[in-house]
């Protein structure tokens, strides 16, 4: 006994110091240091498209690279693919299990990816030989539920699980290739970085942790929140995480300073933080809450300067298109909608 | 099977309501021939398991007709059954909840009908005999109960003095005898330690309500004629108007939009914490409508999740008053038909149960009663909600296999005897979450910790600094931002932005990005063209080239993954290569020993080394070079009249051009 003492004490010591050394270089904070910038003024967004079709609650949403595609799972079992621009359905996929709950577009478009209650990830390929979509891998090891998945390149696919770990799995072989294991609570959620070469987690045990691909190992951890982190992202420039928790706050998190920069709030938002997107210079974070809106945040002065409201139903998915131009809502009210 | 009427058709209407109800009660005329009857059907249930998942059937088959999209379509095979199980109860009790919209769903996986069974099981053996004892005892118990949770519970959420004035309630009402307020609870209060998405919310809410009703600082009340001083308006149905409440809000919660307040204010009604008197939509509007408030005992956070029995009950209650403001709305009045049918076995029991209520009730004093019933209609529309009204107690499922605490028992609203283990759930996995760290954990965590303590941290103001010019440099790219040229396409409906981004002839704006890092020209096909024509210019595009190589390495077939590599190898790495590329020795020596099993990412370290020299090197120089320069700058100027320009003026310009570019690429060389 005394000796899981002495190391956990040795442990304790070493929180201190790192604490200590985050201390030592703040020497100012972000909010003052962007208190010269421009302010951005009111934003306010329109719905131009509502993609209609879902019958039960929209879990997930993704956009394809292309801007125009995009990809949304619900539990009324279907996976559809959408043309945002015209609302027409591509492909409705019948899904095996109807508890999904995320789903991926392929960088390439070739390929879709979802998974759930079913403790697996299945792959579909939507551009097979005689038109049909047909599952072409089910990647099974997890052993809990899969909460979010994200592909790397058409052979490559990260996975996180309600079991607590992430995996890195070879799509072809359909096997594991690594796994990345180390939070103490469900993973909810993750995100990859614009090199591919690292990727980061949001947990159940309130902490965020940035992950080598290629070598497994956990490289940073980022805590600070009081609840659940159900949504992660990257800063576009790929040095700084940002993170929506059940606690009702967004916080944005740097690689380089290893601590927290900053976080979003405000004492009139009660409700959880589902899901969030940055734009495409990052200047502004949408975050969609279980108060069925969408709040728009200055990532530099922290306030909010825009809101989406529509939705009937807490908003469960948002992304913003890879060209900026559309930010794209799902809703457990079954719709989607699109916004600019 | 059944001896009781049931109501055909969807609506029923309140003549029919009435002349069923009476038919009820005509049925059994006295209280031995009840007892023997549910008797005989409790023993007919014990004997046979096939028969009773017969009844079972009949029973789930109802709700199941509601089931809208939420029920599973089949019992899916390859997700762990358990799992499942506990998910399609979940579903089962949201089918149950909403009105139906959809085609029924005939097909009930069996696991769901033995459950159902299992609980008709429980209840009907529990004779009425022993009921109106059961209640007698329990009306003691709970005031005892109450106080407890009362001390409990409300630490966090109630401030002082409204817990005082609730206590003084308990005492000073005590006779009243078993109701909503002051009724049975089978167990546990709201667990302190629950931190679920709801109930920090619910928690926050409850701050909020608890300073809105106070006296001092509170909403100014109308009173109604009250009987008793100091109970608190929960008791004796203060209302208050809607303005009111949104001023409040926008005052206390420092909101400037009262568009916020209406929000913040919808979102607590929808949670049931205050109702409009004269509605089943819980929603708040800016005007005179008045809200009352909801009795802590109803409140979301005590978790309740009321079974259709005690909704049946409910609504059978509501049937035998005769007043118009009780009378059962449409779609209640459907609900009701629906669960005659499904609980057509014990539907002498849930009657028995409703005509007690109904006796308490009447014992009450009509103003207390009035305000009561308000309150328990509001409970009611928040688990039971207008269809087209969103269910706010839903939670989502990743959440909900996470409760602290899985063997809640589940509590009845009319103090039916406890469900038992049904709420006990199944599938709860607590296994990764109590898990205490070995001494294996924390050597690696020790040693995570040392990694983290060499990491450099880099010092905020030059963090912040890069962020901010990221953003700005980036600012004019951002269609949120800024209004893309000629148009945003979402807009306008023209896609000319969508095919210029698409064209090989790049606006002024994209070309400028190129500028911003390396990794903004290689994403760009028509940039890393013209940055392979420049390297090409000069003789030195290898690098680039067995980069690009690389990248395509990682996406091709499995089956070509060695020749390629050969390929890769063959052209830019082997001895005497073509286009051999200059590499430090470690990365080669780790390049040729992975060749020996070749994998996409065999060429990881290589790849890395190269793309930093092109960074430091060619890319700066591309950067200065002519074709980009000209580039750059040659879309400002309008094709015509470039073609005016002199062939001297051109030659002198091209001369002075390519003497800078030689210095530069000369000095670059001997560094």
């Amino acid at each position: 006994m005394g000796e899981m003492e002495q190391l956990r004490k040795e442990a304790d010591a070493l929180k201190d110091q790192i604490t200590a050394a985050r201390k030592a270089v703040q020497d100012t904070t972000l909010e003052e240091a962007a208190a010269g910038v421009a302010v951005v003024g009111r934003v306010q967004m329109k719905t131009r498209k509502t993609l209609r079709g879902h019958l039960a609650k929209i879990y997930a949403m993704h956009w394809a690279t292309d801007s125009k595609l995009c990809v949304s799972a619900s539990q009324d079992g279907k996976l559809i693919v959408w043309d945002s621009i015209t609302t027409n359905k591509v492909n409705a996929i019948p899904l095996k299990s109807s508890w999904v709950m995320t789903c991926a577009y392929a960088p390439s478009g070739n390929l879709v990816a979802c998974g759930g209650l079913d403790n697996m990830c299945s792959i579909y390929n939507l551009k097979g030989k005689d038109g049909n979509v047909k599952v072409m891998r089910e990647l099974a090891a997890h052993t809990g539920y899969l909460s979010c998945c994200r592909f790397i390149s058409d052979t490559e696919i990260i996975t996180s699980s309600g079991d607590c770990t992430c995996i890195l799995w070879d799509i072809e072989t359909g096997t594991q290739k690594t796994s990345f294991a180390g939070h103490q609570g469900d993973c909810m959620s993750l995100a990859v970085s614009p090199d591919f070469s690292y990727f980061i987690s949001g947990a159940c045990d309130f902490t965020a942790k940035l992950w080598d691909i290629r070598d497994g190992n956990c490289r940073q951890t980022f805590a600070g929140h009081e609840s659940d982190i159900n949504a992660i992202g990257f800063f576009p420039n790929g040095q700084a995480v940002i993170t929506g928790s059940d606690d009702a706050t967004c916080k944005l998190y740097d690689l380089r300073a290893d601590q927290e920069l900053i976080t979003y709030q405000d004492s009139s938002i009660m409700c959880g933080v589902t899901s969030l997107a940055p734009s495409l210079s990052g200047r502004l974070i949408l975050a969609g809450y279980d108060d069925f809106n969408v709040n728009i945040w200055d990532s530099l002065k922290a306030e909010r300067v825009g809101a989406l409201a529509g939705h009937d139903n807490r908003v469960s998915c948002i992304g913003v298109s890879a060209d900026g131009m559309a930010c794209c809502t799902g809703s457990w009210d079954s719709f989607l909608k699109i916004w600019n | 099977m059944s001896d009781y009427p049931v109501l055909a058709g969807a609506t029923a209407t309140r003549k029919e309501q009435s002349r069923a109800s009476a038919q009820l009660g005509r049925v059994r005329s006295t209280r031995s021939q009840r007892q023997a009857a549910v008797m005989a059907e409790a023993q007919r249930r014990r004997e046979g398991e096939e028969w009773e998942e017969q009844g079972g059937a009949e029973e789930t088959e109802a709700p199941k007709e509601e089931a809208p999209k939420e029920a599973p379509k089949e019992a899916p095979k390859e997700a762990p059954k358990e799992e499942l199980k506990e998910a399609q109860k979940e579903a089962q009790k949201e089918a149950q909840k909403e009105a139906p919209k959809e085609e029924a769903q005939k097909e009930a996986p069996k696991e769901e009908l033995k459950e159902a069974p299992k609980e008709e099981l429980k209840e009907a053996p529990k004779e009425e005999a022993q009921k109106e004892a059961q209640k007698e005892a329990q009306k003691e118990a709970p005031k005892e109960e109450l106080k407890e949770e009362l001390k409990e519970a409300p630490k966090e959420e109630l401030k002082e003095a409204p817990k005082e004035e609730l206590k003084e309630a308990q005492t000073e009402a005590p006779q009243t005898p078993t109701r909503p307020l002051l009724a049975t609870r089978s167990t546990s209060s709201a667990d302190p330690d629950d931190d679920s998405p709801n109930m920090i919310v619910y928690r926050k809410i409850e701050d909020i309500v608890t300073r809105i009703q106070d006296e001092t600082e509170g909403v100014p009340i109308r009173t109604v004629k009250s009987f008793m001083t100091k109970i608190p308006s929960v008791v004796t149905g203060e209302e208050c108007e809607g303005t009111d409440i949104v001023q409040w809000l926008m005052k206390n919660l420092s909101m400037d939009d009262p568009a916020e307040a209406m929000h913040i204010g919808s979102l607590i009604a929808a949670q049931g914490y205050f109702f409009p008197i004269s509605d089943h939509v819980l929603c708040l509007k800016d005007d005179g409508t008045f809200y009352r408030f909801q009795a802590p005992y109803f409140w979301p956070s005590n978790c309740w999740e009321p079974e259709n029995t005690d909704y049946a009950i409910y609504l059978c209650k509501r049937t035998m008053q005769n007043k118009t403001r009780l009378e059962l709305a449409d779609y209640e009045a459907e609900n009701l038909a629906r669960l005659q049918r499904a609980f057509a076995r014990k539907w002498e029991f849930i009657y028995m149960q409703a005509e007690a209520q109904v006796k308490i009730d009447r014992k009450k004093d009509k103003t207390e009663r009035k305000i009561l019933d308000s309150q328990e209609r509001a409970f009611w529309d928040v688990h039971r909600p207008v269809p087209g009204c969103v269910n706010t107690t839903e939670m989502d499922i990743r959440k909900c296999r996470r409760m602290k605490n899985p063997h809640r028992v589940k509590k009845s609203v009319y103090g039916l005897a406890e469900e038992g283990t049904q709420s006990h759930s199944p599938v709860h996995t607590p296994s990764h979450h109590s898990r205490k760290g070995t001494r294996e954990d924390v050597e690696k965590e020790i040693l995570f910790l040392n990694t983290q303590l060499d990491r450099h941290c880099m010092k905020m103001s030059k963090v912040a600094e890069s962020l901010i010019s990221y953003t700005e440099q980036y600012m004019e790219y951002d269609p949120f931002m800024t209004s893309p040229e000629p148009s945003n396409p979402w807009t306008s409906d023209d896609p000319t932005f969508w095919d210029l981004e698409a064209s090989k002839e790049p606006s002024q704006q994209r070309v400028k990005k190129w500028a911003f890092s390396l990794e903004e020209a290689l994403k760009d096909p028509a940039g890393h063209e013209l940055f392979l024509k420049f390297l090409e210019s000069e003789f030195s595009s290898e690098n680039l080239r067995f980069w690009l190589a690389v990248q395509d390495l990682k996406r091709v077939p499995q089956q070509e993954v060695a020749q390629r590599a050969q390929d890769i190898w063959a052209e830019f790495l082997a001895e005497g290569a073509p286009s051999s590329i200059n590499l430090d020795s470690h990365s080669y020596e780790r390049a040729s020993h992975n060749l020996k099993d070749p994998g996409r990412y065999c060429y990881e370290d290589a790849q890395d080394h190269i793309y930093k020299l092109m960074k430091s090197d060619s890319y700066t120089r591309f950067l200065r070079s002519n074709v980009y320069q000209d580039l750059l700058m040659a879309r400002k100027k309008p094709e015509t009249e470039q073609g005016r320009r002199t062939s001297l003026e051109k030659f002198t310009r091209s001369v002075g051009k390519s003497l800078t570019g030689k210095r530069l690429t000369g000095l670059m060389q001997s560094s």
